[in-house]
C-alpha cells in the first residue's frame, strides 16, 4: 500500500491539482443549474474565453504583472458574459432544459468560433508567473511548482464558496432559491437577481478556470468541449446544486483522470464515462443530489 | 408489449373528430394532399442524378443520410420527449459495422446495411435499457455519456476502428454483383434506403404505439396508471430510433470513398441532428428532414467559403433557431397554412372543453406539463389522433 502510495505519489498530486480546477469551474454551473434550471452548454467557452485572456496578458513571458492583469480582465470578461447568459435565458424559463441547452450550446460554438478566428487553430502555451515557473522535491519527487500553488487556489476557493453559501445571509438566499424558488419569489425577492448574480458569478469563476489552467493545459480549440464535457460529469456526480457535491465530485473525477491515466491508460477515458453512468444508474440523482432537475 | 394497445386512429378518424372538435377532422382532408406533395418531393428527389452534377449529387446523398439520423432523432425527442445527445452513437456503430462488413466479409447489398441496423438495434438496447429509467436533464447527461464512451471504443480500439484516423478502404456497394460506383446510382441506393427508413419512422409514429409514446411523453402518470408500461414503450422507441439511425450509418460507409471516423458517433454530430430537429421543428417528423438539409448545406456549401467557419453559422441558426423558431419550421408551415387549428404557443391553449374545469392560470413549466397530460388523456380519442401536426400545441421537447 505504502509503496503502491509512493509510485502513484505524483499522479494523486496531479488529481488534486485537476479537482482543484474542476471544482472552481464547475461549482458556478452546478449552481446555475441547481438554482435557476438553467443547463448552460456555455460554461466550457467561458474556460475558453479565459485561457485566451491568459495568453494574450502573459504572451509567452513570465511575469507577475501580465498574469493578474489576465486575472483581472477574465473576471470581468466573465461577470458581463454571466449577465448577458442570464438576461438570454430568461425568455426561456419554463420551456424546457432543452432549448436552454441549445441555445447556450449555439453560443458556445460562436464563441468558439470566433475565438479561433481571432487567434488560429494553433496550440498556445501559457507560462506560469515567475517563482511558480520551476519544479520543486516534494517528498523527493520532483513537482511543478505551479501545481502546488494551483491546489492550493482551489482549496481556498473551496473554502470561501463553502463559507458563503453555508454562513452568510446571501448564501442562504442562494440555497433557498435552490429548494425551492417560487416560496423564495413569494416572500419578496426578485429572482431574476438572484439568477444574474448567481449566473455573473458561476461565469467569472468558469474564466478564472482558465486563466489558472493555462500554465497546464495551455489554450487550443476544442478546450472548451473537454472542460464542458468534465465539469457536466463532476456535477452530474455530485449532484446538481450541490457545493459539497460539486467539490467531492471534483476530487473524484481529479482522481479519476489523473490515476487512471498514470496506470491505465488504454481506458482512462472509459473510466471517467463509465464512472457517470455507473453513478446515475445506481444514485439517479447524483451522490448528493436534491430533488431539482428530475422534471 | 403485453399491455392493449390503444384503438387505431386510422380505423376511427370520424370519432377522433367528432369526439372533440379538434382539428383531427381537417386532418384527414388534408390526406390527399400531403399524398400528393410527398409524391412529388419523392419525384424530384428520384430525377436529382439525371440533372445534376455529380458533386452536388453526392452532397444530397449526404443530406438524405444527415436528415434520415435526424428523423430518427426526432422519434425520440419529438414524439417521445426524450431529448437525446448522444444519438449519433448509434448512427456511428452502425457506419462502422457497415464499413467493417463491406471491408472483410460482403459488400452485396444489403447485407452491409442489415448488419448496420443489426448491431446498432442492439447497441441501442443495451444502454436504451439504462437511459431510459432516468428523466429530464439526467437522460440528457446520460446519453451523453453513452455517446462519449461509444466515441471512446472508437478511438481506443484503433485495430478494428482504425483509431483517429478512421476506417477507410470500404469497398463500393454491390448490386447483383456490380459495384456501384457512379455517383448517381450510389445516390439512388441512398435515396432508396433512406425513404424506406423515414417510411418506417413515420409509419411507427402514426401507429397506435406512436399514439401510446405521444402519451408517454404527455403525461407519463396517466399512461402508467392506464395500464401502459412506459418503460417499455419508451426503450422500444429507443432502440426503433437506434436501428434507423444505424441504417442512416450504414448508407454512410456506402457512399464512394467512404471514410467511417471518430467524429461521426462525437458530441458534434450529435449535437447538429439535435439542432436539425429543433429548426425543422420537433415532433413533425418532415420538418427536421428539412432542418438537417439546411445543416448540411450550411456546414458543407457555405463552410469553405466562410475559411471553415461554418460552425459559426450553425452557432448563429442555434441562436435565432431557439427565439424565433419555437416549432420550427414546421411550426410556421402550421400557423400558416391552418389558421383554424391550435395556434403553437402555449400562451393561449387551444379551445378544449375539457380545460374548463382547470382554468388556473399556467406559469410553469410542470404545471403546464400536467395541464396538457389532462387534455391529451382526457378522452382517448384525442390521444388518437395522431397525425404528427395534429399534436398537442407545443412539441414534448418543450417540456421535458
Amino acid at each position: 500500500m505504502t509503496e503502491w502510495f509512493a509510485d502513484n505519489f505524483v499522479s494523486i498530486l496531479n488529481g488534486l491539482a485537476i479537482g482543484s480546477l474542476l471544482f472552481i469551474l464547475a461549482v458556478g454551473l452546478s449552481l446555475v443549474f441547481g438554482m435557476m434550471d438553467v443547463l448552460n452548454l456555455g460554461h466550457g467557452a467561458l474556460y475558453l474565453i479565459g485561457a485566451y485572456v491568459g495568453y494574450q496578458f502573459t504572451g509567452g513571458v513570465s511575469s507577475w504583472g501580465g498574469f493578474l492583469t489576465a486575472l483581472g480582465v477574465a473576471a470581468a470578461f466573465g461577470l458581463v458574459a454571466g449577465l448577458i447568459l442570464s438576461v438570454a435565458t430568461e425568455p426561456l424559463v419554463g420551456r424546457g432544459h432543452l432549448d436552454q441547452a441549445l441555445l447556450t450550446l449555439g453560443v458556445a460554438l460562436v464563441v468558439a468560433e470566433v475565438i479561433s478566428i481571432i487567434f488560429g487553430d494553433d496550440v498556445q502555451n501559457v507560462v506560469a508567473p515567475p517563482g511558480l515557473n520551476e519544479s520543486i522535491q516534494v517528498f523527493g519527487n520532483t513537482y511543478p511548482a505551479y501545481r502546488l500553488a494551483l491546489i492550493g487556489v482551489g482549496a481556498v476557493l473551496a473554502v470561501a464558496v463553502w463559507l458563503v453559501i453555508e454562513k452568510t445571509s446571501l448564501g442562504a438566499l442562494i440555497r433557498a432559491s435552490v429548494s425551492d424558488r417560487e416560496m423564495v419569489s413569494a416572500v419578496g425577492v426578485d429572482n431574476r437577481k438572484v439568477k444574474a448574480g448567481v449566473f455573473a458569478f458561476g461565469s467569472m469563476l468558469a474564466a478564472l478556470a482558465g486563466v489558472l489552467g493555462g500554465p497546464v493545459y495551455g489554450a487550443r480549440t476544442g478546450l472548451d468541449e473537454t472542460v464542458l464535457l468534465l465539469a457536466l460529469v463532476v456535477i452530474v456526480i455530485g449532484g446538481l446544486g450541490s457545493v459539497r457535491g460539486a467539490l467531492i465530485g471534483s476530487l473524484v473525477i481529479g482522481q479519476v483522470e489523473s490515476l487512471g491515466r498514470a496506470n491505465f491508460p488504454d481506458f482512462a477515458s472509459f473510466m471517467l464515462f463509465g464512472a457517470l453512468a455507473l453513478v446515475l444508474i445506481v444514485r439517479p440523482r447524483g451522490l448528493f443530489g436534491s430533488k431539482v432537475g428530475a422534471g | 408489449m403485453s399491455v392493449e394497445p390503444a384503438p387505431s386512429a386510422v380505423d376511427a378518424p370520424s370519432a377522433a373528430a367528432t369526439g372533440t372538435g379538434a382539428p383531427s377532422g381537417s386532418t384527414r382532408r388534408r390526406l390527399p394532399l400531403t399524398g400528393l406533395t410527398a409524391l412529388a418531393v419523392l419525384i424530384l428527389l428520384a430525377a436529382v442524378p439525371l440533372f445534376v452534377a455529380p458533386f452536388q449529387t453526392s452532397m444530397l446523398a449526404r443530406m438524405l443520410i444527415f436528415a434520415l439520423l435526424a428523423v430518427s432523432l426526432d422519434l425520440l425527442v419529438g414524439v417521445t420527449g426524450l431529448p437525446s445527445l448522444g444519438h449519433a452513437a448509434y448512427f456511428g456503430v452502425g457506419a462502422y459495422t457497415a464499413g467493417l462488413v463491406a471491408k472483410y466479409w460482403t459488400a452485396a447489398a444489403p447485407v452491409p446495411l442489415l448488419a448496420a441496423v443489426g448491431v446498432a438495434a442492439f447497441a441501442a438496447t443495451a444502454t436504451g435499457w439504462l437511459a431510459v429509467r432516468s428523466h429530464g436533464v439526467f437522460f440528457l447527461m446520460l446519453t451523453l455519456a453513452i455517446g462519449e464512451l461509444i466515441q471512446q471504443l472508437a478511438e481506443s480500439w484503433s485495430g478494428v476502428t482504425g483509431g483517429d484516423n478512421g476506417l477507410s478502404g470500404i469497398p463500393a456497394v454491390e448490386v447483383a454483383g456490380q459495384p456501384l460506383t457512379l455517383v448517381g446510382y450510389v445516390y439512388w441506393y441512398v435515396l432508396v434506403f433512406a425513404v424506406l427508413g423515414f417510411a418506417m419512422i413515420w409509419a411507427v409514429s402514426r401507429s397506435p404505439f406512436g399514439a401510446a409514446l405521444r402519451g408517454i411523453r404527455d403525461n407519463e402518470p396517466r399512461m402508467r396508471s392506464l395500464g401502459y408500461s412506459p418503460f417499455r414503450y419508451k426503450l422500444a422507441g429507443f432502440v426503433i430510433a437506434g436501428a434507423v439511425a444505424g441504417l442512416a450509418g450504414g448508407l454512410l460507409a456506402s457512399q464512394q470513398f467512404a471514410l467511417v471516423t471518430p467524429a461521426d458517433l462525437g458530441f458534434t454530430t450529435s449535437a447538429l441532428a439535435l439542432l436539425a430537429v429543433a429548426v425543422g421543428g420537433a415532433g413533425s417528423l418532415w420538418g427536421p428532414a428539412i432542418g438537417a438539409a439546411l445543416v448540411v448545406l450550411i456546414r458543407d456549401v457555405y463552410g469553405p467559403d466562410l475559411d471553415g467557419h461554418g460552425t459559426l453559422v450553425l452557432g448563429a441558426v442555434f441562436i435565432v433557431a431557439v427565439y424565433l423558431l419555437r416549432n420550427g419550421i414546421a411550426g410556421l408551415a402550421t400557423t400558416r397554412f391552418r389558421r383554424r387549428g391550435p395556434p403553437p404557443s402555449d400562451a393561449a391553449p387551444p379551445p378544449d372543453p375539457t380545460q374548463g374545469a382547470t382554468g388556473a392560470p399556467v406559469s410553469g413549466g410542470f404545471r403546464q406539463n400536467r395541464q396538457d397530460g389532462r387534455q391529451a388523456g382526457e378522452s382517448s380519442q384525442r390521444l388518437d389522433s395522431d397525425d404528427p401536426s395534429s399534436d398537442p400545441p407545443n412539441p414534448g421537447v418543450k417540456r421535458s
